[in-house]
């Protein structure tokens, strides 16, 4: 008998927490691989490059430098969970997950830690509410206040008078996507219009059904919330049926080039949400082709410089960083604790100075966070594909969300959460 | 030298027909049992905890649910992801709509309403099997998920679909929501997969495991011998989801705390549990554990040895994992189709006749 010898090397599973350092560690939950990345790919490469710049430009913050901790969710719910319980031991300042999905997960668990989400434009809307969210943070504009702007753009268009009209909301079929739903709910209830739900499974690839459907409803606009694949397919499928593409607006995640690029000369005209100015043509992309793309320290590929996602994720990095200061002068030490940065981020203020001194002047809103609001002022813009020149350009003023239905909405649902896990309601 | 059989008697047929009968093996399981009980839970972090035993036991749970209906009963079962979302929404349901009822209580009513499920959708299965059955439980995968997104009840109303763990005890411990010890979570699991696996082995070795695999290996010689195919079938669906469901509770009260049907609940479940089963072993509770093992630790061991110790960039190594797992499946498979539960046995057989490979 020929004896087979099989070896199992005995893999141990030691995890080394290396001992947290002296630098200020922030957690960058990733995804640079699966079918979201081509999403997740460019706002990494843009909150990573912003973090390197000030490293290699001004040494860090206070004098200490960022130490960027990287982990790969691919979008991934439990991946997500991995990658936080694997990286809140190295003194992790603040989350971003870049993920609605892993925000849910982390509010509960990094409330228990007593460490800050930064959840920028997306995750629980409720987290507006600081009194009951201590430890969770969604400024500068959150979906509720996405889906008010997108209202309160078509009611510009039509002169304040929408009643009647119908709008449709291609959304995700996820807790992402069925976020505005509310929203648009009760401010039906308000103008008069009325309102058509179209979900798009993950990962929404195929979406001929849905269309199909819109076109034998013909709704007069209509709204998405897509992230990922799903963008440019409906954009297509919109060019398909002939939809008047100014009429069709999407959420802050649905306008990004990768979106529109794809669908060619049809998309030109398409509209969308944007949280933050357009285009890389400001000061601070200089200091960043100095100091980081011609050394060849810069993130990934760098071939995403300056599209609308990365610069996204350049001004994520960058409301983080001046929360950073402000918690280093509050406390007075420059290596400071995530209890500590929780309480920057609840006094971070953004001014139209603060802006230009960063290289950014009027890239983003002027706003101050506080106790009670976490959400920041809800002011957005609407941005319009020119397929031409192949580049976006902001067609609106900025546009005041409508904080008179949103907020009573916002108490709601903060009030069940805080109901659910007996949570005292805090600032005074 | 190890597994010596010699002096080892066996005096009744109770000592004759136990799991362990080799007293070697017995002391081992005591020995594992032992560290499991006593000794983890000293040692256990957040991160241990979270990202390796819970999922594994959780998962480990689904899988022997899994074996019960394909692996004893022969029945395909591509359902699974939707039925844990079945146990994990019952089990939220009652958590939310009775505050005061025990987390146990809630996770084995999870279970108890799966089964009522898995029976109904294993109706079909008196008629058709193979193929046929896969593409009907199939339909059960994607209508469940579909109910649980699309009537709000079963969230609560909540804006977003997404469904939250409150804090439970038990024993004034808590065992679930955000403020849970990881040795607690942990202890918890592991006391329903261990009393259930225990009950599960015990199950398939007695009158109605042997109906089930007597179904398995040729339903129309079954049913001449005697065995009634419709208590067999309907009893194999009942007792997988009720151990499916029970996984699906965990999975959300315990594991994630918060899920959102679609993702947590999709497809890709049903397929890694089946995944679990074939590289496991089929009909083996052994190897349902073996499975989970493989298919949970082997990413998290990977990210860890890749990224974590060689320090990659976290997308190539994210990459090469696949790789790497995808690969390992494939040898597994070829070199031992019957799973790691039969590589484990040859094993056994080896390591009796050591170090005589030729004994006999």
């Amino acid at each position: 008998m020929k004896l087979r010898t099989s070896i199992f090397a005995a893999a141990v599973l030691a995890v080394a927490a290396p001992a947290a350092m002296a630098d200020l560690a922030i957690p960058w939950l990733s995804y640079r691989t699966g079918p979201y990345s081509p999403g997740g790919i460019p706002v990494a490469d843009g909150f990573e490059d912003y973090l390197t710049l000030l490293n290699e430009r001004d040494g860090g913050i206070g004098g200490e430098t960022i130490r960027v901790v990287q982990c790969e969710t691919g979008y991934n719910t439990q991946k997500g969970v991995e990658c936080y319980e694997s990286t809140k031991g190295e003194g992790s300042l603040v989350y971003s997950p870049l993920s609605t999905g892993i925000t849910y997960q982390l509010i509960p668990r990094a409330t228990a830690d007593g460490i800050p989400v930064h959840s920028m434009g997306y995750g629980r809307t409720a987290a507006a509410d600081g009194t009951i969210f201590s430890h969770v943070f969604n400024f500068p504009a959150h979906y509720w206040d996405g889906a008010s702007i997108a209202v309160n753009h078509i009611l510009d268009l039509n002169g304040g008078d929408i009643s009647g009209k119908k709008i449709g909301l291609v959304y995700h079929n996820s807790a992402y996507g069925k976020e505005p739903i509310r929203t648009l709910q009760e401010l039906s209830g308000k103008h008069g219009y009325e309102v058509m739900l179209v979900p798009v499974d993950h990962p929404g690839q195929e979406q001929k059904a849905q269309w199909l459907q819109i076109r034998r409803e013909s709704p007069d606009y209509l709204l998405m919330w897509g992230w990922g694949v799903m963008n440019s397919v409906a954009i297509t499928e919109a060019a398909n049926i002939r939809f008047p593409m100014e009429n069709f607006i999407g959420i802050w995640w649905s306008g990004s080039e990768n979106d529109v690029l794809p669908v060619g000369e049809r998309a030109h005209g398409y509209k969308a949400l944007a949280l933050h100015g357009v285009g890389a043509d400001f000061p601070v992309m200089a200091d960043m082709q100095t100091h980081v793309l011609d050394t060849g320290l810069a993130a990934g590929d760098g071939d995403q410089v300056g599209t609308v996602l990365y610069m996204r994720g350049l001004y994520g990095a960058m409301l983080i960083t001046e929360a950073i200061r402000v918690a280093q002068e509050m406390h007075g030490v420059s290596d400071i604790t995530p209890e500590m940065m929780r309480d920057g981020l609840e006094n971070l203020v953004i001014t139209e100075e603060l802006m230009a001194e960063r290289g950014l002047p009027g890239f983003g809103p002027s706003f101050a966070v506080s106790c009670e609001n976490h959400g920041g002022p809800g002011i957005g813009w609407v941005q319009q594909w020119d397929a031409e020149a192949g580049e976006w350009s902001i067609v609106s003023d900025a546009i005041q969300s409508d904080k008179s239905v949103i907020d009573a909405l916002i108490k709601e649902d903060s009030a069940a959460y805080a109901a659910e896990n007996n949570i005292e309601p805090r600032c005074g | 030298m190890f597994y010596r059989e010699a002096g080892d008697f066996r005096t009744s047929y109770t000592d004759d027909s136990q799991t362990f009968p080799i007293t070697f093996d017995r002391y081992c399981y005591f020995a594992i049992l032992a560290v499991a009980f006593l000794v983890i839970p000293f040692l256990i972090n957040d991160y241990w905890a979270n990202a390796v035993l819970v999922p594994l036991l959780v998962w480990s749970m689904a899988a022997i649910g899994l074996n019960i209906l394909t692996g004893y009963c022969g029945q395909v079962s591509l359902g699974t992801g939707g039925f844990m979302a079945v146990g994990a929404y019952a089990c939220y349901k009652l958590m939310t709509a009775f505050p005061d009822l025990s987390i146990v209580f809630c996770v084995l009513f999870g279970g108890v309403v799966t089964a009522l499920v898995g029976v109904l959708f294993g109706l079909p299965s008196l008629r058709i099997k193979g193929f046929y059955l896969a593409v009907a439980t199939l339909a059960a995968q994607f209508f469940l998920v579909w109910l649980f997104n699309k009537v709000p009840w079963f969230y609560n109303y909540s804006a977003s679909g997404q469904i939250n763990a409150p804090e439970r005890t038990v024993f004034g411990i808590a065992v679930t929501g955000p403020n849970v010890e990881a040795w607690a979570k942990y202890l918890f699991c592991l006391c329903f997969v261990f009393v259930f696996a225990w009950g599960a082995r015990n199950l398939t070795r007695g009158a109605v495991g042997r109906s089930w695999m007597a179904i398995r290996d040729m339903d129309i010689a079954a049913e001449i011998i005697g065995v009634d195919p419709l208590k067999a079938k309907l009893s194999a669906f009942a007792v997988s989801s009720f151990y499916i469901g029970m996984a699906g509770a965990m999975f959300f009260a315990n594991y994630l705390g918060a899920v959102e049907v679609t993702e947590a609940f999709g497809i890709n479940q049903s397929f890694l549990v089946l995944f679990m089963i074939i590289v496991g072993g089929l009909g083996s509770i052994l190897g349902s554990f073996a499975g989970a093992a493989f298919l949970v630790l082997m990413p998290v061991l990977l990210k860890n040895l890749l990224a974590g110790w060689l320090g990659w960039d976290t997308s190539i190594a994210t990459h090469f994992e696949f790789i790497i797992v995808g690969g390992l499946i494939v040898f597994m498979l070829i070199a031992e189709p019957h799973g790691m539960a039969q590589l484990w046995r040859i094993i056994k057989e080896k390591l009796r006749l050591w170090p005589f490979p030729h004994a006999n």
